[in-house]
């Protein structure tokens, strides 16, 4: 019988993890990676290098490891106007892809740890939901 | 053994990535003739765009806003449909009714979400334009399903002569399913008559299955449509995967091949198909190796240029630049060269009625391309 609470308790406790637990890392990750395959890949390509002077890089991307905020906000508004990225100047337009916040916060988490980048930061649909777009001006 | 045969393999694989590019090779012209200045500014993306007359036109910006255009001004104009704004779809093209000068009725393709469930497909509209309203908006097609994939809306717009109005619909990012089978949408070219309703010889209306406004299929995200000024041929410019960029010209009922025949690769550069050529499918008049990224498409037939009359012209979104195309014999491209190299993604080309060529660049606008002196 106390085997048998203890089991119930175990198995309970599993299942409301699964299913009350947000998305880890890992599994934003890799919800991100299909986002980035649908809406990003035919600009900033597979190995996220970009082209030079006309689509800016990810991989290695001093601009988006140092500006995650921002990067948020140009996912989310989208981005126009000069930026330089790896001291390149890049002056175009980027549309709002028109994601919703766990969609962004699932492709930020993905660019932020692919191709070599990696970040501590954790971006959560709650903190896309905070960013403005005053932030880009 | 085992690791030469997989060398070998991974050789072939290798082989098979790196597409050997496609003549002729592009040229940067040594005596620059010609100039450009801005009709109208600051329009992101400048989608579409169709001349009232000159100095007066029509644009859309792909978000969701359409421009009246005269003199330079840009006026937003009300009484748009719904429109559905993710990934490459929103606001896309805008055409004239031939009869535009009686009826006033203009043709709009556009990302739409109608049926009340999630995502998108390419929609046909046509409305009556009185002064900066729509009205009478009426919904000529609707691709389904929706579908939440960013990708390969088309979608051009372009009549014959013959009372026909066509336009594209991309593969909507589900090339196994959709571009092979006339039953679904995407994939295709399609044929309506004026007033949206199906025509009686159209190619597959025997078939009680099928979508019967198909014209061709196997197409993959055809964006640009122009009517071939000498033939009536309905040409097209789509984006292929990587490498593989097409300029194709529409029969009836005919399969362009994609994804079962193509000159390109995955963007991860993984093979698609080892097959280019099949019997049954068509080829392509020319395609891209590298891809262009191509958007656009418009003939020259006025004398204002020196010597580009009949020269086909292409918008380039990757390379930044308008493709100049010389064509022999009415299929054999022999020359290509860049015009207003750098200028910025190319969106689309259109001649005015004033013969002079126009063009739609992200971030900045409509250029008129001006000869020097």
């Amino acid at each position: 019988m106390k085997i048998f609470t203890v089991i119930y308790f175990i198995i309970i406790g599993l299942l409301s993890f699964h299913l009350f637990q947000e998305k880890t890392k890992a599994e934003s990750i890799e919800a991100g990676a299909e986002i980035y395959q649908d809406f990003c890949v035919q600009c900033h390509l597979t190995n996220g290098k970009g082209v030079s002077g006309v689509f800016p890089p990810l991989q290695a991307s001093d601009y988006l490891l140092a500006n995650i905020d921002r990067s948020i906000a140009g996912i989310k508004y989208g981005l126009k106007g000069k930026i330089v990225v790896n001291d390149e100047e890049y002056d175009g337009v980027m549309n709002n892809q028109g994601l919703d916040n766990e969609e962004i916060a699932d492709v930020m988490n993905y660019i932020l740890n692919q191709w070599g980048n990696k970040s501590d930061s954790f971006v959560t649909s709650e903190a896309v939901d905070q960013i403005q777009k005053s932030i880009l001006e | 053994m085992k690791s030469y045969l997989s060398l070998i393999a991974f050789s072939f694989f290798l082989a098979s990535g790196c597409a050997q590019e496609n003549t002729p090779a592009i040229e940067t012209p040594t005596v620059v003739n010609y100039t450009y200045e801005t009709l109208v500014g600051d329009i992101n993306i400048p989608w579409g765009m169709a001349f009232i007359g000159e100095n007066e036109l029509l644009v859309t910006e792909i978000s969701g806003t359409l421009y009246h255009v005269l003199n330079g001004v840009k006026t937003s104009i009300e009484g748009l449909p719904e429109i559905y704004t993710r990934g490459q779809g929103g606001l896309l093209d805008v055409a004239l009714h031939p009869d535009f000068k009686n009826n006033n009725i203009i043709y709009m393709t556009l990302a739409a979400t109608l049926e009340g469930d999630e995502g998108g497909n390419t929609a046909l509209y046509q409305a009556k334009l009185v002064a900066h309203q729509l009205e009478d908006v009426k919904l000529l097609y609707k691709a389904t399903p929706n579908t939440k994939k960013g990708q390969h809306f088309g979608s051009r717009i372009a009549f014959d002569s013959d009372g026909h109005v066509y336009f594209s619909v991309g593969d909507r990012g589900n090339r196994d399913e959709n571009p092979q089978d006339i039953t679904r949408d995407g994939g295709k070219i399609y044929r309506l008559n004026l007033d949206g309703s199906i025509p009686e010889d159209n190619p597959f209306v025997s078939n009680s299955e099928a979508k019967q406004a198909v014209f061709s299929y196997g197409h993959r995200n055809p964006q640009g449509m122009a009517v071939h000024p000498k033939t009536g041929a309905i040409w097209v410019n789509e984006h292929g995967p990587q490498g593989g960029d097409e300029i194709n010209v529409i029969s009836k009922g005919k399969n362009y091949g994609w994804p079962l025949i193509t000159y390109g690769i995955n963007y991860s550069g993984t093979p698609i198909t080892d097959k280019t050529t099949d019997p049954n499918m068509e080829q392509p008049l020319y395609y891209w190796v590298p891809s262009i990224g191509p958007s656009g498409m418009a003939f020259s037939t006025s004398d204002v240029y020196a010597d580009w009359k009949d020269n086909l012209f292409v918008g380039s979104l990757k390379f930044e630049y308008l493709e100049r195309l010389v064509i022999e014999g009415g299929d054999k491209i022999v020359k290509r060269e860049k015009v207003l190299d750098k200028i910025g993604r190319v969106r689309n080309v259109k001649e005015g009625p004033d013969g002079f060529l126009y063009v739609a660049v992200e971030g900045k606008g409509i250029l008129k391309v001006v000869p020097k002196g």
